[in-house]
């Protein structure tokens, strides 16, 4: 232990103000949060004693009776995900297409493409959700809308990187060989991107089954419409099935997708 | 992918189909006419209406006429609330990062060879990582109350489990000869995993967690929606009451600061990494 240390690396000036100002920043970042949120530890600890023996018990034990109607709404779930996010796989494959740099070759373009993507992104899909409600009223429907287009942007920044990594060879070559645009998309780029558009693609099926399972919340169908029953009847024996019909669900997609994954790409 | 493909054999599995390409197009033709079926039938399920759908958008003005002009009154309200989502969002993501230290230690297969203890921890993050963020939301306000506690506690298991999962692999994935060599010159396994692992993964667990920001405020404005708190009740509120005008103006402030602090959060990555 007596040996001694080598050097440290001598710090310049700028680095340690910088590193500086970064520690006052982030301590006056905790300070304000800190400060400024109030939570009432009194009424949470004289909530949560009076809660907990009512909630956690009767969440582990879910009522079987209302098994067969969750399920046929988890079932209706599954399908406001499936439609949305295949609609979402095509309408983002244009999108992708005018944000990868090397498919348009315009500068413009291609950050134009990308802001779409970014400002659709945004957006999460129970806010969406909300806007389609409003447009189209409280119909399975509207969920589906706000799974396509929420998933959109995901997929469009996806297919975009795809597609700017892809082997430019082939392309050139067959340019040189005077293959027309069409020639060049259908048998020098499709062929490349489609495993990794198909892998993503249910990659975002998987996400949109739990994204989809609360838009229902805002009356966008499936089975978060009855997570807002059980929630304003404080039924959470009805709570404890829908989550255990949930997680199984989502678990065995997880499980499904990622062994179809493996085996596309 | 195409171009790490090794030189197939006759014997290969994967060269197989090209000797016969009708049994390709067959299997093609079969799975596309099941995805096409199962579409079909749920379209016929969910009432989509393609109809409705261009009715809608020709009837843009019904909508706008709905949504717009926007209510400007709110803004002040919004921006409390705002602020509060914000600072929930900074709570849970900071107890999320502290509490996955160890968490992500047990779950990663080079760290934690006890098999049982591995297991465990993975089976649980992996059924939290199951339960859709509001779900998480609603148990947590039946529990606490109203507020914004319920809220946070609801996003540290959400980011938890996310976190959880990126940072063991990203340890799982370290490299492991630096700490075999500390262990064989007498280090303890504190010791090991502080100078072993600890400085492979720092700069992929600093980025995980700015990412785990932007998914905690994202997360925060919606659980908002069931009552934890934040900019989100005040959505629901307007909503409920079709205020529709209030609803917009708040869906505005939410895409700017989701937009601005993505850009922050990503800057900073890209600096990091």
């Amino acid at each position: 232990m007596s040996q001694p240390l080598p050097p440290k690396k001598p710090r310049s000036t700028k680095q340690i103000v910088r590193n500086f100002a970064i520690c006052i920043a982030i301590i006056a970042l905790y300070v304000w949060t800190f400060a400024s949120i109030n939570i009432d530890f009194g009424r949470v600890i004289e909530r949560l004693s009076s809660n907990f023996d009512r909630v956690i018990p009767q969440l582990f034990s879910p009522n079987w009776d209302r098994a067969p109607e969750v399920i046929e709404m988890m079932i209706e779930t599954i399908f406001i995900a499936y439609v949305g996010s295949l609609a979402a796989a095509i309408i983002a494959v244009p999108l992708g297409f005018l944000a990868a740099f090397n498919m348009t070759n315009s500068r413009f373009l291609a950050t134009f493409g990308k802001w779409i993507l970014s400002g659709v992104r945004a957006f999460p899909e129970i806010i969406l959700a909300i806007l389609f409600v409003v447009a189209v009223g409280p119909t399975p429907f509207a969920g589906i809308l706000a799974i396509a287009i929420g998933s959109t942007g995901m997929l469009g920044k996806l297919y975009a990187e795809v597609l700017e990594s892809i082997d430019m060879n082939v392309v050139e070559a067959m340019q040189a060989n005077g293959a027309n645009k069409i020639q060049i998309m259908f048998h020098g780029i499709i062929p490349q991107v489609i495993p990794e558009f198909l892998s993503y693609a249910i990659y975002r099926f998987e996400i949109d089954v739990r994204a989809s399972t609360i838009l229902g919340y805002v009356g966008a169908g499936g089975i978060g419409t009855m997570i807002f029953f059980a929630q304003s009847g404080r039924n959470w024996s009805d709570m404890g099935m829908i989550l255990l019909v949930i997680i199984i669900v989502v678990t065995v997609i997880d499980y499904a997708s990622t062994y179809i994954r493996k085996r596309i790409v | 992918m195409s171009n790490k493909m090794s030189k197939p054999t006759i014997y290969d599995d994967s060269y197989a189909p090209l000797l016969s390409p009708w049994r390709v197009k067959a299997k093609i033709t079969a799975i596309f006419l099941v995805i096409i079926i199962f579409l079909m039938f749920s379209s016929w399920r969910t009432g989509v209406d393609l109809n409705e759908l261009i009715w809608g958008f020709t009837n843009m003005t019904q909508i706008t006429d709905k949504l717009f002009p926007i209510n400007m009154a709110i803004l002040g309200p919004a921006m409390n609330t705002l602020f509060e989502t914000i600072h929930m969002a900074i709570i849970a993501s900071t107890f999320s990062t502290l509490i996955v230290i160890p968490v992500s230690l047990l779950a990663a297969n080079n760290i934690t060879t006890n098999w049982f203890v591995y297991n465990t921890t993975r089976l649980i993050m992996n059924v939290l990582r199951t339960i859709p963020d509001v779900v998480l939301a609603v148990i947590f306000v039946g529990l606490f109350g109203i507020g914004v506690f319920g809220g946070i506690v609801a996003l540290f298991i959400f980011s938890l489990g996310i976190l959880a999962k990126l940072i063991s692999e990203t340890v799982e994935s370290a490299d492991m000869q630096p700490v075999e060599a500390m262990r064989a010159s007498g280090a303890n396994t504190i010791q090991a995993i502080a100078y072993g692992v600890v400085p492979q993964v720092l700069p992929q667990f600093t980025s995980f967690s700015l990412y785990v920001f932007e998914i905690n405020i994202r997360a925060s404005v919606v659980i908002g929606l069931v009552g934890a708190g934040g900019i989100g009740s005040l959505l629901m509120d307007q909503f409920s009451f079709n205020n529709y005008g209030a609803v917009m103006t708040i869906i505005f402030v939410i895409f700017a600061v989701v937009i601005v602090i993505e850009y922050i959060s990503g800057k900073i990555r890209e600096a990091i990494i």
